[in-house]
C-alpha cells in the first residue's frame, strides 16, 4: 500500500468517524449526567431528515442544520420528560424515540417528497461543500507533509472540523468549568448536588439538550455532508456504533476521539476489501469487520481490558426525599 | 396500602396511555393528508373481516407472543432484553439447520426438533450476555444491542458463504425438504365447501404460542424459579438474603427469555417462507418490548397485546395496499405505545393516583 492509498484510506476514515465522534460526545454529556441515551441513532435519523428536508426546500444547508438541530432537540425533550420529569424508564423511552424516528422521518418524507421515503438530491448550497484550507494548493507539492495537508487535513466539509473542534471543548466544559463538574456530580451522586443547593433536573435537562445539538449536528452531517439527501433508515446503526464507542472510550472525550477514529477506520477499510487482501495476503470477511465495533465493545464490557465503569446514578431518576 | 385498586393498575392505566397513543397516530394520519376514521375502518376490513386477514393478524400475533414473553420474562427478573431480535436470528439458524439436514419422517416429528432447535440456539445467543451480567456487572442492555449487531453480521457470513446453495443469488439457504412442511391454518380448517384462510401465513405454530403463554403463567407463577425471579425482580438485596442466587436467577432468566424470542423462528422460518432468509425477523424482536409492556408482563396481556399488534401489522400493510399511507405508520404507531406505556407511565399514573386517593378520602 504507498502513501497516497493509504492517505485515502485515513482520509475516509476522517469522514466516517466524523458523525460517531458527534453522536459519541452527544452521549458523553448524557450519560455523564446520569441519563441513559439508547436514542441517539433516532436523533440522528430525525436531524438528518430534517435538515436534508429544509436544506432542500430552502436551498441553504445553514437553514437545514437549524431543521436538524431543532428535530434532534424535540426528541431530545420527549427524553427528558420521560426519564427527568416522569421518572420513566431511561432505556425505553429511548427505544421509543428510535422508533418514533424511524417511522416519522419516512411518513413525513413521503407526504412531503413522494420520492419513497427519501429526499430529493441535494446540490449546490444545500450541501455542505469542502472546504480547502489556506496555503493547501500552494503546499500540494511538497513532499510528505505536501499530500498530508491537502488530502487528509484540508478538503473537508466545516461539520468535520466543527466535530473535531468538540473534543478539546467537551473535555474544557467537563473537567474546567463549574458547569461540567456539577453535570459530572449529577450523574454520580445526584443527592449531593441537590443538597448543595444546585438544581438537578436543571442540570440534568441542560444535558440532554447539549446532547440533541450534538446529535442534530452529526445527522445533518451524514445528510448534507456526508452524503447528498436522506435515505430510509440512512444513520444505519451509526447512533449504536457511537453508544459502543462512548463505552470504548470509558465516557472520556479524547478517547471517545480515539474510539470513534477506530470505528470509522473499521468502516472505512470495510469499503475497500481489496486493500486488506493486498496488504495481508488472504481476505478479510466484510462481515467481520462490520461485526468488530461490537465485539471489541463486549470484550471491553466483560473487563478483560480495563474495567468499564459508568457514571454511578447513570440510569437512576432521581427522586428527592421528602 | 395501594394507592389504587388493582383493576386500575392492570386495565384503566394500559387502556389510557393506549388511548393516548391512539389519539396521536389519528393525529399524524391527519397531519399527512389522510382521514384517521377510514385508516381505521380499512384496517379492520382488511385485518379482521375476511378470514384471510385473520390469518394474517394471527400470523403476526404469533411472533409478537414469542417475543413479547421473552421480553415479560426478562422483566420479572428486571432486566431488560433487548436483543430479541438477535436471538431470535439465531432461532432461525437453529431451524434451519434442523431441517436441512435431518431428514424427518413427518412433520410433526420436525416440529418437535425445530422448536428444541429454536429454543436452544435462541438461549445460547442470550447466554454471554446474561453471563456478563451476572458476573462481570455488564448492562444487559447494552451488551444484548451488540449481540443483536453482532447476530446479524453472523447471520449474513453463514448465509453468503456456508448455507446458499451453489448458484443462488439470493442469501438464503436452499428451500427445506416437503417433510417439513407445516400445516397452515388453510389445511387444518377448510372443509370441502369452503377455503378458510386462503393464502394466508398462519399455521400450526400459533398453538404452541398460545401452550408458550400458559407455560410462562405457569412457570412464573405456579413453581419456585417462577418466584425466585419475581422475587430478584422485586428486591435484588432480599432475594439474595433469602438464598436466591442472583447469577443462577440472571442466567436462567435470561436463557428462558432467549428460548422463547428464539421460538419465533418456527413461525416465520419452518412455517412461513421454508428456507432461512437474511430478514426473517423483521423486527418482531423489537415489537416484543411494546407488546410486553403494553401487557404487563403477564401471559394473558401479552396474548391480547400481541394479537392487538397482529392487527396493527396486518391494517398497515392493508393501507399501504390501499392508501397513500406507508407501512411505516405502523413504526410510529409502536413507538407511541412504547412510550406512553413504559416510558411515560408515571405521567398517565401520577394524576390516577391523586384521583383515587381523594375518592377515597371523600367517601371514608
Amino acid at each position: 500500500m504507498d502513501f497516497m492509498t493509504l492517505l485515502q484510506v485515513l482520509d475516509s476514515t476522517v469522514r466516517l468517524a466524523t458523525p460517531l465522534l458527534l453522536a459519541c460526545l452527544a452521549g458523553l454529556f448524557s450519560e455523564r449526567a446520569g441519563i441513559f441515551d439508547i436514542g441517539l441513532e433516532g436523533k440522528m435519523l430525525a436531524a438528518a431528515f430534517f435538515s436534508a428536508a429544509i436544506a432542500f426546500t430552502s436551498g441553504s444547508v445553514w437553514l437545514g442544520l437549524l431543521a436538524g438541530i431543532a428535530a434532534s432537540l424535540t426528541l431530545s425533550l420527549i427524553h427528558g420528560l420521560a426519564s427527568i420529569t416522569f421518572r420513566g424508564n431511561q432505556l425505553i423511552s429511548g427505544v421509543a424515540i428510535n422508533f418514533l424516528a424511524a417511522g416519522m422521518t419516512v411518513l413525513v418524507a413521503q407526504d412531503w417528497f413522494s420520492q419513497g421515503g427519501r429526499t430529493p438530491s441535494l446540490v449546490g448550497a444545500a450541501r455542505f461543500e469542502p472546504i480547502v484550507l489556506p496555503f493547501a494548493e500552494a503546499l500540494r507539492n511538497v513532499p510528505l507533509i505536501g499530500p498530508l495537508y491537502y488530502e487528509l487535513i484540508s478538503g473537508h466539509s466545516a461539520l468535520v472540523y466543527v466535530s473535531f473542534a468538540m473534543v478539546p471543548i467537551t473535555w474544557w466544559v467537563l473537567f474546567r468549568t463549574r458547569f461540567g463538574l456539577r453535570l459530572r456530580a449529577v450523574g454520580e451522586n445526584p443527592a449531593s448536588v441537590d443538597t448543595a443547593g444546585v438544581s438537578v433536573v436543571r442540570l440534568r435537562y441542560a444535558a440532554v439538550l447539549i446532547c440533541g445539538v450534538l446529535c442534530g449536528i452529526a445527522g445533518a452531517y451524514l445528510a448534507t455532508g456526508l452524503q447528498a439527501g436522506f435515505v430510509k433508515d440512512m444513520s444505519a446503526g451509526r447512533g449504536f456504533i457511537a453508544l459502543a464507542a462512548l463505552i470504548f472510550a470509558k465516557w472520556r472525550p479524547w478517547h471517545a476521539l480515539y474510539a470513534t477514529f477506530l470505528f470509522g477506520f473499521l468502516q472505512a477499510i470495510a469499503l475497500r476489501p481489496d486493500l486488506i487482501e493486498n496488504l495481508l495476503g488472504f481476505k478479510i470477511q466484510v462481515q467481520l469487520l462490520d461485526a468488530l465495533p461490537y465485539v471489541l465493545t463486549v470484550v471491553i464490557l466483560a473487563g478483560f481490558v480495563g474495567k468499564a465503569i459508568p457514571p454511578r446514578a447513570g440510569g437512576e431518576p432521581y427522586v428527592k426525599e421528602r | 396500602m395501594d394507592k389504587m385498586p388493582q383493576w386500575a393498575d392492570v386495565v384503566l392505566i394500559p387502556l389510557i396511555s393506549l388511548l393516548l397513543a391512539a389519539l396521536l397516530s389519528a393525529l399524524v394520519i391527519l397531519g399527512i393528508g389522510e382521514s384517521p376514521v377510514e385508516a381505521f375502518s380499512l384496517m379492520v376490513q382488511g385485518a379482521l373481516m375476511r378470514s384471510a386477514g385473520w390469518g394474517y393478524t394471527l400470523y403476526y400475533a404469533t411472533n409478537f407472543m414469542f417475543t413479547g414473553l421473552a421480553v415479560a420474562v426478562a422483566f420479572h427478573a428486571r432486566m431488560f432484553n433487548i436483543g430479541g431480535e438477535g436471538q431470535a436470528m439465531l432461532g432461525g439458524l437453529g431451524v434451519a439447520l434442523v431441517c436441512l439436514y435431518v431428514p424427518w419422517p413427518h412433520w410433526s416429528i420436525a416440529l418437535v426438533g425445530a422448536t428444541a432447535a429454536a429454543a436452544v440456539f435462541g438461549a445460547a445467543w442470550a447466554l454471554i450476555p446474561a453471563y456478563l451480567q451476572a458476573k462481570r456487572g455488564s448492562h444487559i442492555v447494552i451488551t444484548t444491542i451488540m449481540f443483536n449487531f453482532i447476530a446479524a453480521a453472523l447471520l449474513n457470513y453463514i448465509l453468503v458463504n456456508i448455507l446458499r446453495p451453489v448458484g443462488a443469488m439470493d442469501p438464503a439457504t436452499a428451500k427445506f425438504p416437503n417433510a417439513t412442511h407445516l400445516p397452515t391454518f388453510r389445511d387444518m380448517f377448510s372443509t370441502a365447501d369452503t377455503i378458510m384462510f386462503r393464502g394466508s401465513p398462519a399455521n400450526v405454530t400459533f398453538f404452541i404460542a398460545v401452550i408458550a403463554c400458559v407455560f410462562v403463567w405457569l412457570l412464573i407463577w405456579r413453581t419456585r424459579l417462577g418466584y425466585e425471579i419475581r422475587a430478584f425482580g422485586h428486591s435484588e438485596s432480599a432475594a439474595r438474603y433469602a438464598g436466591i442466587s442472583p447469577v443462577k436467577i440472571t442466567v436462567v432468566a435470561m436463557l428462558i427469555s432467549g428460548g422463547l424470542a428464539g421460538l419465533m423462528a418456527v413461525n416465520t422460518v419452518m412455517g412461513e417462507s421454508e428456507r432461512l432468509i437474511l430478514n426473517s425477523v423483521e423486527g418482531a424482536g423489537f415489537i416484543g418490548i411494546a407488546v410486553a409492556l403494553m401487557g404487563r408482563s403477564h401471559p394473558f396481556g401479552v396474548f391480547l397485546a400481541a394479537i392487538l399488534f397482529g392487527f396493527l401489522y396486518q391494517g398497515g400493510a392493508e393501507l399501504a395496499l390501499w392508501t397513500k399511507i406507508p407501512r411505516e405508520l405502523i413504526v410510529v404507531i409502536q413507538a407511541l405505545v412504547i412510550l406512553f406505556t413504559g416510558a411515560l407511565d408515571n405521567m398517565v399514573r401520577m394524576p390516577l393516583e391523586k384521583l383515587f386517593l381523594a375518592l377515597r378520602k371523600g367517601g371514608a
